[in-house]
């Protein structure tokens, strides 16, 4: 059980690799604030399946700053440029 | 039997991740990635948390776990709003730059 799933995690980590190339060809701001999304999204996934690995549900916690994180990164870098607070 | 039921959930989550980050990279435009990101992988985490909370098995885990993909849920929603409104406000209104309108 536990090599499927760390055959899964490997297969995020792929997947998270298309976010990476969408930040470095994204033609505008908003591409690359696509590529934080997924990250902040896939990042979720992984911790969620590193946790049942591990199994100590304290991944679950950093699972759940990294939510966050992300959709408040996202909500910064399109306020800065309106010039508003 | 409970081990290969979870494993089926994230084999299925992982495949419906995979399909969103696959659109992510071959849509054409902004407003369509931000339908294949909110969308599809939302609800390949979704099934991931389905299945490692059958992996774990506790009810607390099971209860965060899914108080987790709400919030990444509502998060993603928000996020996507802001980033088409800033779309909108930098460029104006998207215009159908590839397709000719005459297919039925």
């Amino acid at each position: 059980m536990s090599i499927f799933l760390l055959i899964t995690t490997l297969v995020l980590v792929l997947t998270l690799l298309a976010g990476l190339y969408r930040a470095a060809i994204g033609p505008s701001l908003e591409d690359r604030l696509t590529s934080v999304l997924l990250l902040g999204t896939g990042g979720v996934a992984l911790l969620f399946i590193l946790a049942a690995v591990t199994g100590s549900s304290a991944l679950i916690d950093v699972a759940l700053v990294l939510a966050l994180l992300a959709a408040v990164a996202s909500a910064a870098m399109t306020r800065q440029e309106q010039g508003h607070d | 039997m409970i081990n290969v039921l979870a494993g089926l959930f994230l084999v299925a989550g992982v495949c419906f991740f995979a399909a969103g980050s696959i659109g992510l990279l071959r849509l054409p435009e902004l407003h369509s990635r931000l339908h294949a990101l909110t969308k599809a992988d939302n609800l390949g985490l979704g099934l991931i948390a389905i299945g490692v909370a059958l992996t774990l098995g506790s009810a607390v885990i099971t209860l965060k776990l899914f108080l987790i993909w709400l919030l990444v849920l509502m998060a993603s929603a928000a996020s996507a709003n802001l980033i088409a409104s800033h779309a909108l406000q930098q460029s104006g209104p998207a215009e159908h730059t590839d397709q000719p309108e005459s297919q039925p």
